[in-house]
């Protein structure tokens, strides 16, 4: 019975970490057809942040949930205006552009904190379930992450910036033509994308720690999140995340770490080869 | 000059400058510098075989490096268990090959589109680097060959004459032997672009449904393609595995696919000659700055050194400047040149490859 409650915080942990770190690729693609692999670079970039500001002193909280997604939002809208904004319409150009940034925020990263891992202790203690012992973190990571995906749907569904953005992304002539800048709404989109990822960032660095490689782990298991997810951001991201979560953790606890990763990996490609539009292609299609 | 002419014009320049380089570099230059030019023409091998599935097919492979990664595991397992390098060797092409005719029949027969062709091949990577890397212990292990995980293979027995486990290819017999197959690459390729085969798939990255009305089955075609770079892929692979006596997790890694694409933009997508410059001039780079820049040192030495660092800003100045890449592009300028002294040079101007990825 412990071992079961344990099992299911463990998945949902699984599941809430994964929500967060996909759900800011899934805006970007989702509304402006660009394929952002400088993701899990701007990922840790939030970490970075987090930590830094905590080392100056700011509260751990707020390094985490206002630093981190402030930050990365801003570097967001200023790759926008300097890089991506010349290649809309050019996915694959997308993809290759962001890569190479990727790599150079991976080298200035190097060169400016070193080729080692730092951390952060995580808040919050640990508690007791019958025989076994979790940490209260664990819980927080599932709380913001439902947080988070809640406010988006939100956002999303009942607010005129949430409309405006729908609009243009539907279409973008006619949302120019009602008098709406889609320029403007696009560098907003790709820094709101960017910020989640700080976001995720911030809070997944008290678990892992940050270097300047820990991108590479995250991009290619929120980019199959995603594309898994299919069309709908929110519901997408949510049940994409909830099965290859589950199985993640499931094959983890049965076997090792590496191989809960390569479950979910090969999970992702018989799905894409099964519901080439992801899940929401055929389930959910009326979701958000 | 009519393209037919330049054409064959341009072959023989590049088979005499190869026949050269190939008989002259190892009694003009230092073996220091004969085994630096050998990798250079393994990684060429390499960018040819993106080239083809990238330049020619449309395929935008982020796993070239899983081939080549493969083709090299291969070659040190087999060796350690067979002792005898003809059947390694062989091994090393067949097995990327078949792998990639099983993940491309996923891909292709499945109808997935590019870009999420582009994050298969990406993932596909990744897991084979997680799996390799996290087989250190002892209890890992094909035959007598250990796996090592993250510390690698060390000490693989080189390739010998077929036949003959004495006569050891070292040295600069590895240079002209990886010379000789980057230029049998190279003719082949181009030999097999100016075939049906090679028109039918250029064809299908301008227009796939077109192509299909026509009547030809692009999940083939492209099948077939893809197959054909990942053999090369493994040749690569087993003639680096080769070159170093060593392989490591780290040649699956995303750094290494990432050279093989910039290799490819930067040379230029739709030509041969292209992505063997880029090939050369990206690691001649690599190698210089990373010499200039011994760890340690500071500032703006320290920075040019940093080598990710420079390769981003290259992709990125790449994909936004010219992203037709220097081969096209100096090739443009040219034509433009020609026909602006000669304004009655007459209407044949040579189809040009319409640029891809839009």
């Amino acid at each position: 019975m412990d071992l079961s409650i344990l099992l299911a915080i463990q998945v949902l942990y699984a599941i809430a970490s994964l929500a967060p770190i996909s759900v800011g690729l899934a805006i970007i693609f989702g509304m402006m057809r660009v394929i952002n692999l400088a993701h899990g670079e701007f990922l840790m970039l939030g970490g970075y942040a987090a930590i830094v500001a905590t080392g100056q002193g700011v509260s751990i909280w707020i390094a985490m949930l206002v630093v981190a997604p402030v930050v990365v939002g801003l570097i967001g809208v200023v790759v926008e205006r300097t890089i991506i904004r010349f290649l809309y319409g050019r996915m694959i150009d997308t993809m290759l552009a962001t890569w190479g940034l990727s790599l150079f925020l991976v080298g200035l990263t190097t060169a400016v904190f070193g080729n080692t891992t730092v951390g952060i202790s995580a808040p919050l203690g640990s508690f007791q379930i019958g025989a076994y012992r979790t940490s209260g973190y664990t819980l927080f990571v599932i709380v913001v992450a439902a947080v988070v995906m809640a406010g988006i749907f939100a956002v999303l569904r009942f607010t005129r910036l949430g409309l405006i953005a729908r609009g243009t992304m539907q279409n973008a002539d006619m949302a120019a033509a009602l008098g709406v800048k889609p320029s403007r709404v696009y560098a907003i989109t790709f820094g709101v994308g960017a910020a989640l990822s700080g976001l995720a960032g911030g809070v997944l660095a008290p678990v892992s720690g940050v270097f300047p490689t820990i991108g590479v782990a995250y991009v290619a298991k929120s980019f199959i999140t995603v594309i898994g997810g299919g069309a709908a951001m929110v519901s997408g991201t949510v049940s994409a995340s909830a099965l290859f979560g589950t199985i993640n953790q499931i094959a983890t606890f049965a076997t090792t770490p590496v191989f809960g990763e390569v479950a979910l990996l090969a999970a992702a490609i018989v799905l894409i080869r099964l519901l080439p539009q992801g899940i929401t292609g055929r389930f959910f299609r009326r979701g958000l | 000059m009519n393209p037919r002419a330049l054409n064959v014009f341009g072959l023989a320049a590049v088979g005499v400058a190869g026949l050269l380089f190939l008989i002259l570099t190892p009694r003009l230059a230092e073996l220091d510098v004969v085994l630096e030019l050998t990798i250079y023409m393994i990684m060429a091998i390499l960018a040819l075989s993106l080239a083809l599935i990238w330049g020619y097919g449309g395929i935008l492979c982020f796993g070239q490096s899983a081939f080549f990664g493969l083709g090299a595991y291969t070659y040190a397992i087999a060796m350690f268990n067979l002792g005898e390098s003809t059947v390694p060797f062989l091994l090393a092409i067949a097995l990327p090959a078949a792998f990639a005719a099983l993940l491309g029949y996923f891909i292709f027969y499945g109808r997935i589109s590019d870009v999420y062709l582009g994050v298969i091949t990406l993932t596909v990577t990744l897991i084979m680097f997680n799996v390799i890397n996290s087989t250190a212990g002892p209890e890992f292990h094909i035959g007598s060959a250990r796996l090592g995980g993250f510390n690698g293979i060390p000490g693989i027995p080189p390739l010998n004459l077929p036949g003959n486990k004495a006569a050891k290819v070292e040295l600069e017999g590895m240079f002209y032997l990886s010379t000789a197959l980057l230029l049998a690459t190279y003719f082949g390729l181009r030999l097999l672009l100016a075939s049906r085969f090679g028109r039918i798939i250029v064809g299908i990255r301008e227009n796939e449904r077109r192509a299909e009305l026509l009547g030809y089955d692009p999940r083939a075609y492209k099948l077939a393609t893809f197959t054909i770079g990942a053999a090369l892929a493994g040749l690569a692979g087993c003639l680096f595995a080769n070159w170093g006596a060593f392989v490591s997790p780290t040649i699956f890694g995303l750094a290494q696919s990432a050279q093989i694409i910039i290799w490819v933009i930067v040379g230029g997508r739709g030509t041969l000659i292209g992505p063997i410059v880029g090939c050369i001039g990206i690691q001649w780079l690599s190698a210089a700055l990373g010499a200039n820049a011994p760890s340690g040192s500071t500032g703006w030495a320290a920075l040019l050194g940093n080598v990710p660092l420079i390769l981003g800003i290259i992709l990125v100045a790449f994909v936004l400047l010219v992203p037709k890449g220097l081969v096209p592009t100096v090739a443009d300028w040219a034509r433009r040149l020609v026909q602006w002294r000669m304004p009655e040079a007459d209407g044949d101007v040579e189809a040009q490859p319409v640029e891809e990825g839009r």
